[in-house]
């Protein structure tokens, strides 16, 4: 029918070109008005005074103690997300148990709880006035006010990333590749490594860029913990709060600056990876 | 190898997927598990093939007691219902997956397994494919794989899981015609399940008909047809 039908007749999908033009430049100016104004700001106002100015506030002693803090914490606590996401992904996938809805919904805590109210929580059970923490501080490894205390912060609230980003992908793979190779006389780490991570690589790639983002731009709750102790436990954000109160506007921006930098590194990263492997991530998802 | 139930049950929490059942299967037959849905016929097969293990029972491969043996000890070339390909391997790497996934000190040479692979290409009759992923096969080329792959552990039975559900009618004939040569060929003990009755009939030399978890009738095909032994058997073949 379609072929004999005049041209001017529209697809039952298709909205009106007016509709379809203000809806593109709705979302446009948002886009503009909200990422890129804000982005372009941030790199005009770190360069205001000139290039030589912006690099030697960032090799002041303590900008590069927040860059070494925050890059620190990130390769801690992403590692260990990641981990503890497939884990928390395999078992609510692949089993079928008791208290899995109330699993599902831990998971997501961190997401609805404020990040302040997690740092609280992590002074008032790790706190010296507590009796793990002063048993800890007593060892030698104080959490609150510590790097123990601003990984663990970073870690609860960017641990959902992974998990969430795993578990539909798991759930629609089902279980028999893994079923197969085991039939096939692969031992479980060897399933795991060759048939599941294979699957889920995307996916995984995806949520471990997140939370990668998301840990190095943590503010609320690593502010609680951290106790912002000038270049030990102030990471980057914090120490970019801390110029901006001061009036170092020019410090403050070229590290907003560096932080916004690294994200693009990380999104650059992933553009890169999903050229380069264009065909087996066409390959997975026709199946 | 023949293989032998004896009294095997299975219980998922409350609900009984399978009441004590018997069968034995001798060597090289070709096995028909015959039943509508929620017979209990897919518990048996993949309590046979080690992905499950029975609530009571023993199951016996060539008069051995292999009830606790694992999925990877049990050498059981296992075909399933979607086929399962690894969708991010070739088919080469597919087949070849089990042979790889074998310890250093049985694992053949890496041009024995060419070797091997490329046999088993030649038999399910796609000689050519070798190169292309899973998601660029018809699927009866995909279940063909798949039984290429089950076979290359060289397996002591085939179990194979609604091998021909998924494909149509035409399709579906053919490949019938493919498993009985390989069959043939191989002389494995083959047990595949299945809930349309022509196929049972047609393929099987030895058909079980299960009902609600329970066996209601073994026999050859002519004979199930000829004798019914009881009213849902009668219903069910006629159908």
């Amino acid at each position: 029918m379609s072929d004999t039908a005049p041209a001017t007749f529209r697809a039952a999908t298709d909205e009106s070109p007016l509709f379809r033009i203000v809806l593109t430049v709705i979302v446009l100016s948002l886009l503009v008005l909200l990422l890129f104004a804000p982005l372009v700001a941030v790199f005009y106002e770190a360069l205001r005074k000139g290039w030589v100015t912006a690099v030697t506030s960032l090799a002041d002693p303590e900008a590069l103690a927040a860059i070494r803090l925050t890059l620190t914490v990130a390769a801690i606590a992403v590692p260990l997300n990641a981990m503890f996401g497939i884990a928390a992904a395999w078992l609510i996938t692949k089993y079928d148990f008791r208290g899995k809805a109330l699993l599902i919904t831990l998971i997501d805590l961190p997401f609805s709880v404020s990040p302040v109210v997690v740092g609280l929580c992590i002074v008032l059970t790790f706190g010296a006035n507590t009796w793990i923490g002063a048993l800890l501080v007593q060892a030698g490894h104080p959490v609150v006010f510590a790097l123990p205390g601003i990984v663990l912060a970073s870690m609860i609230v960017t641990f959902p990333f992974v998990a969430r980003e795993l578990i539909p992908v798991m759930i629609e793979q089902g279980r028999a590749e893994e079923e197969a190779a085991l039939t096939l006389g692969a031992s479980g780490w060897r399933t795991f490594r060759t048939v599941t991570l294979p699957n889920i690589r995307w996916a995984l790639l995806y949520g471990v860029l997140l939370c990668n983002a998301r840990a190095m731009g943590e503010f609320g709750a690593v502010s609680v913990v951290s106790g912002k102790i000038r270049g030990q436990t102030a990471t980057m954000p914090i120490t970019i709060e801390m110029l901006y109160n001061e009036y170092l506007s020019v410090a403050a921006f070229a590290l907003a600056a560096v932080l916004a930098f690294l994200a693009f590194v990380t999104l650059g990263l992933k553009t890169f990876l999903e050229i380069r492997h264009a065909d087996a991530l066409a390959a997975a998802r026709r199946h | 190898m023949h293989i032998d139930i004896d009294e095997i049950s299975k219980r998922f929490g409350t609900t009984a997927a399978l009441n004590p059942v018997s069968l034995a299967i001798p060597s090289g037959a070709l096995v028909a598990l015959l039943g509508p849905s929620g017979s209990g016929k897919t518990t048996l097969l993949r309590i046979l093939g080690g992905l499950e293990f029975p609530t009571s029972g023993r199951v016996l491969f060539d008069g051995q007691d292999a009830t606790g043996l694992s999925v990877q000890d049990r050498r059981a070339g296992f075909v399933f219902q979607s086929y399962a390909l690894f969708r991010h391997m070739t088919v080469f790497d597919n087949i070849a997956y089990g042979l790889n996934a074998r310890p250093r000190a049985t694992r053949p040479q890496r041009a024995e397994i060419a070797r091997r692979v490329t046999k088993l290409l030649e038999l399910i009759q796609l000689p050519d494919i070798g190169a292309r992923y899973p998601s660029q096969l018809s699927g009866g080329q995909r279940q063909r794989v798949a039984l290429a792959r089950a076979l290359a552990i060289e397996p002591r039975m085939l179990l194979l899981d609604e091998p021909f559900g998924a494909l149509d009618a035409k399709v579906r004939k053919e490949l019938r015609q493919g498993l009985r040569d390989i069959h043939d060929t191989t002389g494995l003990t083959t047990i595949f399940v299945t809930h349309d009755q022509e196929e049972a009939m047609e393929l099987a030399d030895l058909v079980v008909v299960m009902s609600m978890g329970r066996i209601e009738q073994i026999g050859k095909p002519q004979d199930i047809r000829a004798k019914p032994a009881s009213a849902f058997v009668r219903e069910f073949i006629c159908t």
